[in-house]
């Protein structure tokens, strides 16, 4: 029990930063680029696939003795699939306005490569315990990311976040902030800080 | 002559001004990944059509022949994601037997393209602008494929020459890569618009 310890805190931290799925792996870009106008639809968005994450790597991990090699694939997509129409359905219930916003871009979350990858590289080889750690840590880091974006890109632009102003008066809004070009040029910016803050430590 | 038109304009429409990759941030994973090398992306961007013309028909037809009627909406997702891998394994077993150079060159691009969401994000575009009749979606699934096609080949196209550029070191792959995606965009943006 004692060794098993630091393996969960490693595995929970790795989600976070050494293996951030987006700043790291660049994974699911998709939705990173699409739904991070404003913090509100980022989170909702990360929240959705903390969910779907959590349950999948759940389901898989408990199946993964009786998968064929061949269909596992398919398995898995058929089990992220279910889970995504429980979420899709539920944000259509309760948020119907985030669900508007976020239109396609919930269902989208099936071939988000995130959860796949997670799926196929840790809940297939690992057991209950480490997937559902592995799940929160990866959907965190995510989600982290996914609100820093957001943020950044809601602040330039319109000035408020959360829809509250907190920049000054005398502030010009950048339009293009809230255009394709915002999001790929400042997530470009946040992988070459990334990269530039962790080539000086090594 | 009018149909026509409208279907012209749709096509049109869906491989410049409404570029999936541009303006809705679908099939970014290849459109970053694979875009090293022009004759790869080019591969890619074919096989992506041929996957994208067919499961943009299948789904239609499955969305309006047997969900609507039946009222089966809820399972929705669970068999466009079924049509998509069920379109991607007949395409890598009908190359497999009758053209194994093709099947060759294109390697492990096949089983990726299941989990590309511009597929599943057409399908999904095709429903919610309420497409209702079947030339329509055909050609723009296949429109959006060459959408695709265009937009990795480009990409392609730049990076090749980015190679041998002087980018500073913190920069270098992904991020210039995902600034250079950034201005292409803003090019295309010129076209917003110009179609309905």
């Amino acid at each position: 029990m004692e060794n098993k310890a630091p393996s969960i805190s490693k595995v929970f931290a790795a989600g976070l930063w050494q293996e951030n799925p987006v700043l790291r792996l660049l994974l699911g870009m998709c939705p990173t680029l699409a739904v991070t106008t404003a913090v509100k639809p980022a989170l909702t968005m990360g929240l959705s696939v903390i969910f779907v994450l959590f349950c999948s790597n759940i389901v898989v991990s408990l199946m993964r003795n009786l998968l064929k090699p061949h269909l596992r694939i398919l398995m898995f997509t058929l089990a992220i699939a279910t889970f995504v129409t429980i979420a899709d359905l539920f944000l259509r219930a309760f948020q119907p306005e985030m669900s508007a916003v976020l239109g396609p871009y919930v269902p989208l979350i099936i071939v988000n490569c995130i959860i796949i990858c997670r799926a196929e590289a840790c809940a297939s080889k690992n057991g209950l315990f480490i997937s559902i750690i592995d799940a929160i840590g990866m959907g965190i880091g995510f989600t982290v990311v996914l609100c820093i974006l957001g943020g950044i890109r809601e602040l330039l632009a319109t000035g408020m976040i959360f829809e509250i102003k907190v920049m000054p008066s005398f502030f010009v809004p950048w339009a293009a902030m809230r255009m394709p070009v915002g999001a790929f040029i400042t997530l470009g910016l946040i992988l070459g800080l990334v990269n530039f803050v962790t080539g000086k430590k090594t | 002559m009018d149909k026509v038109y409208v279907l012209l304009m749709g096509f049109i429409s869906i491989v410049i001004v409404n570029n999936l990759v541009f303006t809705k941030f679908l099939g970014i994973c290849p459109y970053l990944g694979v875009s090293g090398r022009l004759d790869m992306a080019f591969g890619m961007g074919m096989a992506v059509t041929f996957v994208i013309t067919l499961a943009g028909t299948l789904t239609w037809l499955i969305d309006n022949l047997i969900l609507m009627p039946y009222g089966l909406e809820v399972t929705r997702y669970v068999c466009y994601i079924l049509v998509i891998a069920g379109a991607v394994q007949l395409v890598e077993m009908y190359l497999r037997k009758f053209f194994p150079p093709l099947y060759e060159s294109f390697g492990i691009f096949l089983p990726l393209i299941t989990t590309n969401c511009a597929i599943l994000g057409l399908c999904l575009f095709v429903n919610l602008w309420g497409i209702d009749n079947f030339p329509e979606a055909a050609v723009l699934s296949f429109g959006a494929g060459i959408g695709f096609t265009l937009a990795i080949c480009i990409m392609a196209g730049i990076r090749e020459n980015l190679n041998i550029a002087d980018v500073p070191d913190s920069l270098k792959g992904a991020p210039i890569t995902l600034i250079t995606a950034g201005l292409l965009t803003l090019a295309f943006m010129g076209f917003a618009g110009m179609i309905k």
